[in-house]
């Protein structure tokens, strides 16, 4: 870890301009960020401290939810609102990290959380996304935790977030300030695949600050789940995890929102296969049917190969979950 | 002398160190500090094999607030002879000495030490560095080493190697009508006891050193520094009070050790050194092995031939050497054995025993092996053990001390319900959950090792006694407090252990779940001495009321000596001291092992470990909902530390089954997921149900206070009695632990 200037701004406006310098970082939860700046990841010349900023509510206004980019993902999680409104969302980040780390984590941070993938974390190795153009060691590497959907030569890396997963299906907004002012951005459209770019995670821009993240009500009453497939039982970052949501009308699909954790740079979504659900029964031939359509294109890397099958399987369970109207239990670990 | 009630050895007792434990006010070996002490972060190489071409400093050097940078070229003195370097458990070859020149040998070996003011300054600085390497090729990898695998020609002191061939194994394999042969691999697992490695070496005016280390023996600790920097004994005090969990990794001094005591007596300074949770996967590791195990029997399940073989990791520089075929000589009856053990070299760290070693790899193999020919058989698995129980040492021809193992399949088959376990494989279901029963014996030996101990009688009474014995978190200072008590009918809090600390009697490390057997016999023989001295002082008052009285004619309580038959006619203690003209009353006590008793008996610990998993039909999830340890463990000093071992063990087991992996990026010789986020360990969600149960075992050999110890028993036997349940519940059988998602996707289908 390496000696840095540290301020602590009170206003967004005085974050944006001490975020200019492009040695800067804002410090959130630190969560993630601290654990770089130990293993030299982060090498960050200004910290920027941006936990005075009047960002931390949680506001509910007809069938909108606004959170403040500081809103832990505990609070979140937590609040009655959005237990009851947007239970997805609660079960996505309960199903993340552990109670301690949640209640530092913040919704920014959340979203802007770098990958697990071993490499990017030994600054020894060579890695693109860490030092652009030295190569992706995880290729022919331990890559059990790597993607299986697009990925690129240049990076195989997945995003870790369970939360952002829930938040795919819940066509959620962005709400982000800097230099050039505020704008918003579709959540499909925050993240990017790793593509020549793997340095670059999402489409934020240089010296932007993320200040809120707005999700509408969901449609699907209480078909949803999220399930979270792991190497223990709690605390591990998804190997697959699955959110799924169906409105279900006189025993037919007739929408269907399905977005994976753990196989891409981004949470996956495939609008075409969604698609093709509806006017389905949900039973388990379509799920299954649906599963294989959106791994068509999985290539695995070696040692992640089985995270095919495992994403099929799990695809077809968290869509008959969902169908039955009986979301994962995210503390009593018996998947149903 | 007796006491008139034993309140305390054989009860449940809570820790007596718990309170300041969970107040925060025991301090550990990185927590001292003194005025002016300087904190040194040390450098890890990045490559696996070769040597460094050059370092430069030069940016680390302008660092503000470093004040020396320690590499091969300006290192302080230290001993030159191989020998210098050995400790008390060091296996043969040539032990790593610390920067000793510019070759490396492993992936993370210390290369650099920066002292500065401030820890951050250190690291930071330790940031700057730039080191270049000349790599020369490597090999992590033990699958590539496996024909090149030699027996170990110089033996590890205390480990026996596989004993002689008996019978004619092969033979018998060839002619039995039921065999089975098959490979195992359980992966490199690494020890990460919740402290991290530290030491903070406080100089003291004209040179002595006081060390807080963080060992599991102060004086192994001890004696290293002061053999390998040349120090008197008096010079060098290491201590060690409480221990924040080691598993094995603490029983050798850890570099650490050498860099605080170096860098301090080069600058005269004191000096604190602590390691990162990642360079802490750098250090001793349970080896990457591979074992194939090859078993025969009658049609009734007899055992005609078991063969088991057994390919283990170790360094360059050290023949690392653990029993892990020798127990599947002797935990069943069978007149054809032949079991090989072999070690092959990669570029790592050497291995250290961790939890159980040997035993925890071994039994796994074997208990997985019995748990197929059980099946080939149609035989029951529990029942397959019962057939072959051993009544003797097979491997030595020696007797049990005794051997409850028996009592251990019933009592936990019982609690568990095997009864209503249905043999065939997923028979048993609940909704998309296969659930599946799972059986396994443990064993461990139990050890008596060679300690002393005083007892200290103070004026008011209460009792002080001492051995430099450690706790790293099994309750050792609290069994030794209810030793002490019982001795002499006091309450706990009359009686103040001492331990933790090289000036005090002679102690073994921590290890080998010795302990309670040594230090506790050690102090009980403190104790009855003591006793000895202080009814000759008493009967020698002026007066003295206890004048006529034989030695078995009186009885201690309530700091009192007093005649049974009539209790009135008593002294107090105090009473005694102060005529005696005393302050205190000291006396010693020793055990050691009876050499003619050992050329005839042998002792172990048993258990039998019953397990429950559900397994998702589809995802390969599992989950261990139960598992029963049945454990025979001689006297049971305190049920509750007791029972904290062995679910401690169990949990540990677990991991060996479900989650602990190292994983090394071959082509680089790393490891790569050196991190508590990506090396898993059991969470609380992967625990559920685990009841533990002490079967009666009445020992009167192992050790003079009947204790056989139960610091690793709860791991052994664990992972095969829940590899063996996914059996039960899926069908599938996997071979290579942990037995992960993707194993169990992967796996061919019973046919
Ligand atoms: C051991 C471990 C296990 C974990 N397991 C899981 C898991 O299972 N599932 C899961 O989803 N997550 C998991 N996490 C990750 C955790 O959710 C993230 O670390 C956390 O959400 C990050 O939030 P933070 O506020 O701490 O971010 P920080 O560490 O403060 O920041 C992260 C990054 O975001 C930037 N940043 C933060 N806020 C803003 C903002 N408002 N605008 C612009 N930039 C910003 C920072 O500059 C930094 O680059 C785990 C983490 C750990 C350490
Ligand atoms: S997968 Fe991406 S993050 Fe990992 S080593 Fe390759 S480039 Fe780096």
């Amino acid at each position: 870890m390496n000696r840095y200037d540290y301020v602590r701004p009170d206003t967004v406006a005085d974050a944006i301009t001490a975020l200019a310098n492009p040695d800067a970082r804002a410090l959130a939860g630190g969560t993630n960020l601290v654990d770089l700046m130990k293993y030299d990841v982060a090498r960050p010349a200004l910290v920027v401290d941006i936990n005075r900023l009047p960002l931390k509510s949680i506001e509910v206004s007809g069938d909108k939810l606004r959170v403040g980019a500081l809103v832990s993902n505990s609070d979140l999680a937590w609040h009655p609102d959005v237990q009851a409104r947007w239970p997805l969302l609660a079960s996505a980040i309960l199903a993340g990290a552990s109670p301690q780390l949640r209640n530092a984590a913040t919704t920014g941070g959340n979203l802007l959380q770098r990958t697990r993938c071993y490499y990017f974390y030994d600054p020894s190795t060579a890695c693109n996304k860490r030092a652009p153009g030295s190569g992706c060691s995880a290729i022919g590497g331990v890559n059990r935790i790597h993607a299986i959907l697009g990925a690129s030569s240049a990076c195989i890396a997945v995003h870790p977030s369970d939360m952002c997963v829930a938040l795919a299906v819940l066509g959620a907004t962005v709400e982000v300030e800097g230099p050039q002012g505020q704008r918003e951005i579709p959540f499909a459209e925050f993240h990017r695949l790793p593509g020549d770019m793997p340095e670059r995670d999402n489409t934020l821009q240089q010296g932007e600050l993320i200040t809120a993240v707005a999700i509408p009500a969901p449609q699907f009453g209480s078909h949803f789940t999220y399930l979270k497939l792991r190497d223990r039982l709690s605390y591990a970052f998804a190997l697959v995890s699955v959110a799924a949501a169906l409105q279900i009308e006189n025993g037919t699909i007739k929408d269907a929102r399905i977005a994976l954790g753990g196989v891409a740079h981004k949470p996956w979504r495939d609008v075409e296969a969604e698609q093709s659900l509806r006017g389905q029964a949900p039973e388990p031939r379509v799920f299954e049917a649906v599963a294989q359509l959106i791994l068509r294109d999985a290539k695995g890397q070696g040692e992640n190969d089985f995270k095919i099958e495992l994403a099929t399987r799990a695809i077809a369970r968290a869509l008959a979950q969902a169908a039955a109207g009986m979301p994962q239990n995210q503390s009593d670990k018996v998947i149903q | 002398m007796s006491v008139i009630e034993q309140l305390h050895v054989g009860r449940p007792t809570s820790r007596v160190d718990g309170r300041l434990k969970v107040t925060g006010k025991a301090q550990y070996a990185a927590e001292y500090s003194t005025n002016g002490m300087l904190y040194g972060y040390i450098v890890s190489s990045t490559i696996a094999a070769g040597h460094i071409s050059s370092m430069d400093l030069t940016a680390a050097r302008r660092m503000p607030g470093v004040v020396e940078i320690f590499t091969h070229e300006n290192r302080g003195k230290a001993a030159w002879l191989d020998r210098k370097w050995r400790d008390d458990v060091a296996p043969p070859g040539h032990p790593f000495r610390p920067l000793h020149s510019d070759r490396i040998l492993f992936d993370g070996q210390p290369v650099a030490l920066v002292v500065a003011e401030t820890f951050e300054a250190a690291r930071d600085a330790a940031s700057l560095i730039a080191i270049a390497y000349e790599a020369d090729p490597h090999c992590t990898e033990l699958a590539r080493k496996r024909n090149e695998a030699y027996v170990p020609p110089e033996k590890r002191s205390g480990i026996p190697p596989p004993p002689d061939p008996r019978g004619a194994a092969e033979q018998a394999y060839a002619d039995a009508p039921v065999k089975i042969s098959r490979d195992y691999r359980i992966n490199p697992e690494h020890h990460n006891p919740m402290e991290m490695f530290g030491s903070t070496c406080v100089y003291e005016q004209g040179g002595k050193l006081t060390i807080y280390d963080k060992t599991q023996g102060s004086q192994n600790a001890q004696g290293y520094v002061t053999s390998v920097f040349g120090l008197s004994g008096d010079d060098v005090r290491v201590v060690n009070h409480y221990v924040g969990g080691a598993f094995g990794s603490g029983l050798r001094p850890q570099h650490q050790l050498f860099f605080a005591v170096m860098a301090s007596l080069e600058l005269e300074r004191s000096v604190r050194v602590t390691m990162t949770r990642k360079q802490m996967f750098h250090i001793g590791y349970r080896p990457d092995n591979y074992q194939t195990v090859s078993l025969a029997a009658d049609r009734d399940g007899r055992l005609q031939s078991i063969m088991h073989d057994a390919v283990a990791a170790t360094s360059h520089y050290e023949d690392y050497q653990e029993a892990v075929v020798n127990w599947s000589g002797l935990m069943y009856h069978c007149d054809n054995v032949k079991l090989t053990y072999q070690l092959a070299k990669l570029n790592t760290a050497t291995p250290c025993d961790m939890r159980a070693p040997g035993a925890a790899i071994g039994v796994t193999a074997m208990e997985c092996a019995l748990d197929e020919l059980a099946y080939e058989l149609g035989i029951d698995p529990l029942e397959m053990r019962r057939i072959n129980f051993a009544q003797k040492d097979e491997n030595t021809n020696k007797e049990f001390t005794s051997k409850a193992l028996m009592e251990c399949y019933r009592a936990g088959a019982a609690a568990f319900g095997w009864e209503r376990r249905a043999q065939q494989p997923r028979a048993m279901r609940d909704g998309r959950q296969l659930v599946g029963w799972g059986v396994s014996t443990g064993i461990w030996d139990a050890f008596l090792q060679k300690a002393q101990a005083s007892a200290t009688l103070k004026q008011d009474g209460t009792l002080e006694v001492a051995t430099a014995a450690s706790d790293i978190g099994t309750g050792t200072w609290t069994i030794l407090t209810q030793i002490g008590a019982d001795a002499f009918g006091l309450p706990l809090e009359d009686v103040q252990a001492r331990i933790g600390d090289s000036s005090l009697p002679m102690s073994p490390v921590e290890g080998g779940s010795w302990t309670a057997a040594s230090n506790g016999s050690a102090v009980q023989a403190a104790c009855d001495a003591l006793k000895q001295s202080l009814f000759k002082l008493a009967t020698k008052m002026a007066n003295s009321p206890l004048a006529d009285a034989s030695f078995d004619d009186v009885a201690l309580e309530g700091r009192r000596i007093f005649r049974k038959d009539d209790p009135a006619r008593g002294l107090a203690i105090s009473e005694i001291m102060h005529a005696a003209g005393l302050s205190e009353l000291t006396e010693q006590g020793k055990v050691s092992p009876s050499l003619i008793q050992m050329m005839n008996y042998i002792s172990y610990t048993h258990s039998a470990v019953f397990a429950e998993v559900q397994v998702d039909e589809d995802l390969g999830v599992v989950r261990v909902t139960r598992v029963v340890c049945a454990a025979a463990a001689g006297r049971i000093l305190n049920p509750k530390t007791a029972r904290s071992q062995i679910l401690g063990g169990v949990v540990m087991g677990i991991g060996m089954a479900l989650h602990e992996e190292g994983m090394t990026d071959h082509r680089l010789g790393k490891i790569m997921n050196a991190n508590f986020a990506e090396y898993h360990i059991p969470a609380h969600a992967d625990v559920e149900d685990i009841e533990v149960i002490f079967v009666d075992e009445q020992d009167d050999k192992v050790s003079p206070i009947g204790v056989k110890g139960l610091g690793e028993i709860g791991i052994v036997g664990t992972a095969a009695a829940v590899a063996n349940a996914i059996f039960h519940a899926t069908g599938k059988r996997v071979r290579d632990f942990p037995i992960t998602i993707d194993k169990i996707l992967t796996a061919p289908p019973l046919s």
